[in-house]
């Protein structure tokens, strides 16, 4: 392939250059990478995403303990004993007034009174393993710590750990078929031209010009085509990403569409992917061209 | 070098002539004449591998037609330069380029060949940058001929090389053809022309053959 970039340039002369599957080819390959990349951006982002809310907040867990004034730190404790005979857990440990004050400050500002609200005592509860049995342990508590509420994140999160994976998957799906119709495209176009110039491969083969030759010739020019198109598209797509405003991380999913470090070089692989499928569609419809016309 | 043993060929209909047998040696001369219609650019085709005879066989080089692939019959046409009786070009190259097309197309660069050489002696040096939508019909001619010998073919084909240009254009043509028989290249001409026949025959030794009647055959004594 690096010597079809090369290029031979008699042999690109030798079929006349045709403005509307060019210009067909240009487009649809910018068209194309553009998409690809907002595509690719989709399905590394909630991937990030997936793995972050599966990897840390299912292992972990919150124990809140709303009690009447004076029970609070008994309740506490007495929480804290429970969870530790649990099996599943691997550490459980009451939230200093600091912290839970740092939890709401997004929320309610730093200057949120703590000692003075009745903000219930939280207990993180870090899982082990395959993790507990939330079922078991909420009936547990309900006899010893009547004040005690399991917020256990996994049971909701799941349904978005998976929504988020199949983000992903489609996202991957996205960029099959954007390749897909790609290369559909491309074979169009590149029939189109094949068809328009029957004359002039007549006249190659009458003075012994191979197939492979003939094929050649269309093939470099939509494979440059196709890269060049791409190129632009690319850039166009990695800019419009670039240029998303930016958010802190409280932002969420959206402002998380963004690459991050090295996977501002993923992208990068579109236009020479979106070359190489120009290049194997336009051979095999050059060739398949060329046989049925023998 | 080429070679028709039994040959018969038919378009869908019936055959345009049938057991014909042709042989093109090193240092032949062929002039093949007959009626319009009968068969004459049919038979050149036969001979250069563009048809397929639908009886008999064809061998080029010594391979059957028949049992060749297109590339094969690709290098085949590398040793047989054609000048085609309707001169196909491609129009949007200029003439020279047009020329040199059959040592684009096998991989040789034209540096050094005589291209320039060539063209002065077919006379169209002035002509070298035009396209050959431009071309009058007796330069069109002259630039085939100049793009069938430029790979010194062993083998040359010429279908009505001098229909459209002048006695002395087509005496200057013919020398070229004599020139090239001498050094040993196989020359097949179906032409109309009688007065070209005369005149080689007056430099070479050629057979004349006729198509006529489905058959072919040597032509009289009187050509
Ligand atoms: N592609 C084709 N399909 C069907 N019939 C054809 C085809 N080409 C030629 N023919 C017919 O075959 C016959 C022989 O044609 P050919 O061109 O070989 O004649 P020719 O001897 O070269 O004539 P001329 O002297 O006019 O050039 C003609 O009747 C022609 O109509
Ligand atoms: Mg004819």
């Amino acid at each position: 392939m690096a010597a079809l970039l090369a290029g031979d340039k008699m042999a690109d002369r030798a079929v006349p250059p045709t403005g509307f599957t060019a210009r067909l080819t240009v487009f649809t390959a910018a068209a194309m990478a553009f998409l690809a990349v907002f595509a690719l951006a989709l399905s590394l982002a909630t991937g990030r995403l997936a793995d972050r809310w599966a990897e840390e907040l299912a292992r972990t867990s919150t124990l809140r303990i709303s009690a009447p004034e004076g029970q609070q730190e008994a309740q506490t404790r007495a929480a804290l004993s429970v969870l530790e005979t649990t099996p599943g857990i691997s550490a459980a440990r009451a939230l200093s007034e600091e912290e839970t004050r740092a939890l709401l400050e997004p929320w309610f500002g730093p200057d949120l009174p703590v000692e003075t609200l009745p903000i219930p005592q939280l207990i993180e509860i870090v899982e082990a393993g395959e993790g507990y049995d939330a079922t078991g342990l909420r009936a547990r508590l309900q006899a010893e710590v009547p004040g005690a509420v399991l917020d256990d994140h996994t049971r909701w999160r799941e349904p978005l750990v998976d929504a988020a994976g199949r983000l992903r998957a489609l996202g991957v799906f996205a960029l099959l078929l954007i390749a897909g119709s790609t290369g559909a495209m491309i074979t169009l176009a590149a029939q189109a031209a094949l068809a328009a110039n029957e004359q002039v491969i007549r006249v190659l083969r009458l003075v012994g010009a191979q197939d492979s030759y003939i094929a050649r010739a269309f093939v470099r020019r939509f494979t440059l085509r196709a890269l060049t198109g791409a190129l632009a598209g690319t850039a166009a797509g990695m800019l419009g990403i670039f240029l998303l405003p930016e958010a802190d991380a409280a932002g969420g999913f959206l402002t998380g569409l963004g690459f991050r470090g090295a996977g501002w070089l993923l992208p990068l692989l579109i236009p020479p992917l979106a070359a190489l499928v120009a290049f194997a569609a336009t051979r095999s419809a050059a060739l398949r061209v060329l046989r049925a016309a023998s | 070098m080429i070679e028709l043993e039994n040959v018969a060929y038919s378009y869908g209909g019936g055959e345009l002539f049938s057991d014909l047998d042709l042989s093109l040696q090193p240092g032949s001369f062929h002039f093949l004449t007959g009626p319009s219609g009968a068969g004459k650019t049919t038979l050149l085709k036969l001979c250069y591998g563009e048809l397929v005879a639908t009886a008999g066989d064809v061998r080029l080089f010594g391979d059957d037609v028949r049992g060749m692939d297109r590339d094969k019959v690709a290098l085949a046409r590398r040793r047989i330069g054609v000048v085609h009786q309707d001169c196909r070009f491609l129009d949007h190259l200029p003439v020279a380029e047009n020329i040199a097309l059959p040592l684009t197309v096998s991989g040789r660069s034209s540096e050094g060949s005589d291209i320039d050489d060539l063209m002065a002696w077919v006379g169209l040096t002035r002509q070298a940058d035009q396209l050959p939508p431009e071309l009058s019909g007796g330069e069109r001619q002259r630039a085939a001929l100049a793009r069938a010998v430029i790979m010194s073919p062993e083998v040359i084909i010429a279908d009505e090389p001098t229909g459209n240009i002048d006695w002395e254009m087509s005496q200057r043509l013919l020398a070229l053809l004599v020139e090239l028989n001498r050094m040993g290249k196989a020359v097949l001409i179906a032409t109309h022309d009688l007065t070209l026949i005369r005149a080689a025959k007056a430099q070479v030794q050629a057979r004349v053959l006729r198509l006529k009647d489905r058959r072919l055959v040597a032509a009289g004594a009187d050509l």
